[in-house]
């Protein structure tokens, strides 16, 4: 049972928090991460004889810290002047008294240290990622690699792009957070509710990037939302009593029991009404169901709780008929007015079709024209209503503009099933 | 004697095991039950949600109504229930109904069940006096 690969789902599991402890310490993230890549070197030569120790993330910290230390002792004995501490950096070591370099017997003493720390710790470490200088892609690469430890090779296949060009992207993204200035106070409540607000959304677009994708990308992105759904629940439990982190877990959680689902033998994506039911995961819907229970209690309505809420009705309905529409035409209208969007509209009328029938729904989607003109999904709602509606020729023209606007080539196969139904 | 056996384990470590590691430890487990239930010694077995779906309700002059699971040192694990509910509000109903049963101190945490499995136990089986 202590061969490397469980001791590996053991590391896995702690590294945010010896991330996040180490990054407090030295105030550097090449530090800290050469300090946690030295504890894992040490783990899996002691770990596989002596098993992992009961605080695995108390005993990597202690030996990540006291092996960074003695390379800076080295260092300044080298350059004879310890700039690194000059900078000010190591003040937030402990006394060096309390620090030895015997590594299990002062386990506890690192867990007193860091037991009242860690959650901002972790919150500090994903919230550095979430630097609004930095682009969406690059958050998640360096969130990937810092905060889950996956590697460059892996991040890189996950984006379709090469192993160099990902590593020039990380190293980037490292080096403008590196200039930013980064608060290591413990953070009063409105900075940490502002920092928790980021995160969460740095942490859907991990998820997004991980499910929204064709099949052929699904396996190589499918970890992304594996990871994602790891990072909320870490989340959650650092912040228990936050319902747009329960709505958020309930979401990804509800979304992704949906995976094994959303696509056929061929390839071709399979939309929610026609997938097939029994592949969809009972144990993530059974969860997803359970946090958006307990979120909704706290009658503090947010997006994340709101599309959650819709996917559990998706979720709770045993064939496509039964799915309560006119519950979740009220839900987007309430999402509609948290978070105005023409594309929540544009969800909006897809219920509103099923309730009200294809008129009421075009009616509602007309105006969005002008802003959702490069918009995939918007021609393809548009011809799916005129369709109906037996307005065949302007049907042809919105699903035409679909497949010249889609992503993949298996949004363009779908679409282009309508037409031939058009046609034929 | 009938015992109750709970278990305890890292979430975080379990939430990092990879799909292989999950199916190989299932297998296992499956193993022991299995062998349990041709002999009819184990009664239900259930595996529960994360933490981060449990709720608490802390007895007192006034219940309280806490998300997250218990974590106090000071109170042992003296029993358990399982309920079938609609919602998590019927199951706090049922934990309201139990602690005015039972006044004073105490907690109980409610944490939804992922699976359960069915007792194997003869009807008869009652624990020893």
């Amino acid at each position: 049972m202590n061969d490397l690969g469980w001791i590996d789902a053991v590391v896995a599991g702690v590294r945010p928090q010896v991330m996040g402890a180490l990054l407090r310490y030295f105030r550097d993230l090449d530090t800290a991460e050469e300090a946690f890549q030295e504890a894992c070197l040490r783990a899996l030569r002691t770990w596989p004889q002596n098993g992992p120790p009961r605080d695995a993330a108390a005993w990597l910290i202690l030996v990540g810290r006291n092996a960074a230390m003695d390379d800076v002792r080295k260092r300044a004995r080298h350059s004879g002047v310890d700039q690194i501490r000059k900078r000010g950096r190591l003040q937030a070591l402990p006394d060096e008294e309390t620090i030895s370099d015997r590594e299990d017997a002062e386990a506890d003493i690192a867990e007193r240290l860091d037991a009242s720390n860690y959650r901002d710790d972790i919150l500090r470490l994903l919230f550095i990622c979430c630097h609004p200088e930095l682009p969406a892609t690059q958050q998640i690469a360096l969130a990937l690699r810092i905060v889950c430890g996956l590697s460059v090779g892996q991040i890189a296949r996950a984006f379709l792009v090469s192993e160099a060009a990902m590593e020039q992207r990380i190293t980037r993204a490292k080096a403008k957070i590196g200039n930013a200035k980064v608060a290591f106070e413990t953070p009063g409540a409105a900075e940490r509710a502002e920092r928790l607000a980021a995160v969460a959304a740095m942490l859907y677009l991990i998820f997004n990037e991980g499910y929204s994708t064709n099949l052929a990308e699904a396996e190589a992105r499918a970890p992304l939302a594996e990871e994602a759904i790891r990072l909320v629940r870490l989340l959650l439990r650092l912040f228990p009593t936050e319902p747009e982190i329960m709505g958020l877990t309930a979401l990804m959680l509800l979304q992704q029991s949906r995976a094994a689902a959303r696509f056929d033998g061929d390839g071709n994506v399979i939309l929610l009404e026609d997938q097939d039911r029994n592949l969809w995961s009972t144990s993530d819907i059974a969860e997803g169901l359970a946090l958006i229970d307990k979120a909704m209690r706290h009658r503090r309505p947010g997006p994340y709780q709101i599309q959650a809420a819709i996917a559990a009705l998706h979720a709770r309905a045993e064939c496509a008929e039964n799915t309560d529409w006119p519950q979740i035409d009220l839900l987007y209208a309430n999402l509609e007015r948290l978070q105005p969007s023409p594309v929540v509209t544009l969800n909006r009328a897809v219920a509103v079709s099923k309730v009200k029938g294809p008129q009421a729904a075009l009616d509602m989607i007309e105006p969005l024209g002008a802003r959702l003109q490069g918009y995939f999904y918007f021609h393809g709602v548009k011809g799916a209503l005129l369709q109906r509606l037996d307005r065949n020729d302007e049907a042809r023209e919105a699903f035409r503009r679909a497949i010249a606007l889609a992503h993949t080539p298996a949004e363009a196969a779908h679409i282009r099933q309508h037409l031939d139904r058009l046609s034929s | 004697m009938l015992y109750a056996i709970l278990c305890y384990n890292s979430e975080d470590a379990i939430g990092s095991w990879s799909k292989e590691q999950h199916a190989e430890t299932m297998t296992r487990l499956h193993k022991v039950h299995e062998k349990l239930e041709k002999q009819n010694r184990i009664g239900p077995v259930a595996r529960l949600l994360p933490t981060a779906a449990a709720t608490t309700l802390r007895k007192g002059r006034e219940d309280v109504v806490i998300d997250g699971p218990f974590a106090e040192t000071k109170e042992q694990l003296l029993g358990f229930y399982i309920v079938d509910c609609a919602s998590l509000d019927g199951a706090i109903e049922v934990a309201r109904d139990l602690a005015k049963a039972n006044p004073l101190t105490g907690a109980y945490e409610i944490r939804p069940v992922a699976q359960l499995h069915e007792s194997h136990l003869p009807t008869e089986k009652k624990p020893a006096a």
